[in-house]
């Protein structure tokens, strides 16, 4: 299985990558724009507000797994959708889990530029959409690690997608339920190797994204 | 624009998901880890798809957690083995009807050195009461599962009130079969297991069968229909269609047929069930 090329290997790498950048792009929707509003707008309980979110980092993925079986189960509020199981309930309870880590930390890099930028941005009118627009965009190249911490935390957890996922051969087999389920078997080497793969997979991505954000700073500065 | 590009990635990444849902040929079967683990099922359904056309999809848990899956309405069919749980969801309302599918057998693992002195013994009761008389290392599944509750009826023949006698030497895992083997294979304990998944078991350390072919541990396989009555979401249709493909002469075939390391792991028994 984890020669190069083995069709079940790749459709699990598939699989796992899928599920991880789409919730980490879902999250990173809600959690930064809302991260930049929570960070430039002064308002009461901000303070709890942003002591919850960052507690919320540490949410156990087995947790929000069993939130959101309960959520999605037939006899559960969203049952009638039918999506337990499927890829689309591992992507919802990813989100879940790293909504909270995306805001917080954007939360806390727009705060940290909003002061440096804050008499500028004031001078200038401009209402808050635009203002938190500003900023996200002036601090993408900082932002995008956050959305990389995301993927990263998403794509290693292994105890919310096993349980509304279901661990389903071809359908919802990741790489870290396969890992489990390898270790489950006993065989330690192939849960090591696959474990490897997932540690080179991620390290690539981060590679990749890295080079791309150094060289999108030198050029657009 | 780099933001809209992203989107624009990012819609691309949620089609595909969209897409599963949308394919709907298929059931859902809650059923044991030692089917899964054993490979049993990944002989079995290839066969069944192909004269059917519907894909099985099989969430591998413990016999009670998979009833309690099934009880939420969240499979179509069940297949576990344990017949007193079994039962008990049949009069609850939640399945159809029990059909006895095939068994296995438990048999009694431990180290080699054996220190409660059972090895080679056939009788599995006796070999209990060593183990509790000299408190050498037991490691229990712990989580309701149908080997868990065949491991407390044994306790309960060999006259021990396992839930007040236990202690340190009782290791109680709560996990799945592979995860409880590899707990008893690092403690060189001693643990009751299904053959099928003791026989794809890897790591197995200094553990090897010491009791079998005892008659109290024999494992009967049941597979049901979850009710659609109570529950309208069940495929009763597909799930009917698999269940008598299994208890079908085809599917008795295809279980007889499954080899791990050589062995004959599963014994189809739908014609004349022992349970």
């Amino acid at each position: 299985m984890v020669t190069a090329g083995d069709p079940r290997l790749v459709q699990i790498v598939a699989l796992s990558l899928r599920v991880s950048l789409s919730a980490a792009f879902i999250a990173s929707a809600i959690g930064l724009p809302l991260g930049a509003l929570i960070a430039v707008t002064p308002f009461r309980g901000r303070r709890a507000v942003i002591v919850i979110l960052n507690a919320l980092m540490g949410l156990p993925p087995v947790v929000v797994g069993l939130l959101v079986y309960l959520l999605l189960s037939r006899a559960g509020p969203l049952g009638a959708f039918g999506i337990l199981f499927t890829p689309a309930a591992m992507v919802v309870a990813q989100v879940i889990l790293i909504a909270p880590i995306v805001t917080a930390l954007a939360r806390q890099i727009v705060a940290d530029g909003w002061e440096e930028y804050r008499e500028q941005l004031q001078s200038l009118g401009a209402t808050r959409a635009r203002l938190v627009a500003t900023l996200l965009w002036d601090l993408r190249h900082s932002l995008f690690t956050v959305l990389l911490a995301g993927f990263g935390r998403a794509a290693a957890e292994v105890g919310a997608v096993m349980i509304v996922g279901g661990n389903i051969d071809g359908v919802t087999r990741v790489m870290t339920t396969a890992i489990a389920l390898e270790t489950s078997k006993g065989d330690l080497p192939l849960a090591l190797a696959l474990g490897l793969i997932l540690i080179v997979i991620v390290l690539a991505l981060n590679a990749g994204a890295y080079a791309v954000k150094e060289t999108a700073q030198r050029r657009y500065g | 624009m780099v933001i809209l590009r992203w989107m624009g990635l990012a819609g691309a990444l949620m089609l595909p998901l969209g897409a599963v849902h949308a394919d709907n040929v298929f059931i859902t079967v809650a059923s044991t880890t030692s089917t899964e683990q054993s490979g049993l099922f990944a002989h079995l359904l290839p066969s069944f798809e192909k004269v059917s056309g519907v894909q099985v999809r099989v969430v591998a848990l413990g016999t009670g957690q998979a009833l309690d899956l099934a009880r939420r309405g969240d499979a179509d069919v069940v297949f576990v083995h344990a017949k007193s749980a079994e039962e008990k969801f049949l009069a609850e309302g939640h399945g159809v009807k029990r059909y006895p599918v095939m068994y296995n057998d438990f048999v009694l693992v431990g180290p080699k050195v054996d220190p409660a002195h059972i090895a080679g013994g056939k009788d599995i009761v006796a070999a209990f009461q060593k183990i509790r008389a000299t408190q050498a290392p037991f490691v229990s599944r712990g989580d309701r599962s149908g080997t868990h509750i065949a491991e407390l009826d044994l306790w309960q023949s060999a006259g021990i009130d396992i839930g007040a006698e236990k202690g340190v030497w009782y290791r109680d895992t709560g996990q799945g079969m592979g995860p409880a083997l590899n707990t008893a294979s690092s403690m060189n304990a001693y643990i009751l297991t299904d053959r099928g998944t003791w026989l794809a078991f890897r790591n197995r350390g200094d553990l090897a069968i010491l009791v079998q072919g005892d008659r109290r541990l024999f494992n009967q396989y049941g597979v049901m229909l979850v009710n659609p009555a109570t529950h309208p979401a069940v495929k009763k249709e597909m799930g009917q269609r698999f269940i008598d493909w299994l208890v079908s002469s085809e599917g008795q075939k295809a279980i007889a047929s499954y080899r791990v390391n050589g062995e004959q792991a599963f014994f189809p028994d739908a014609e004349q069930p022992g349970v």
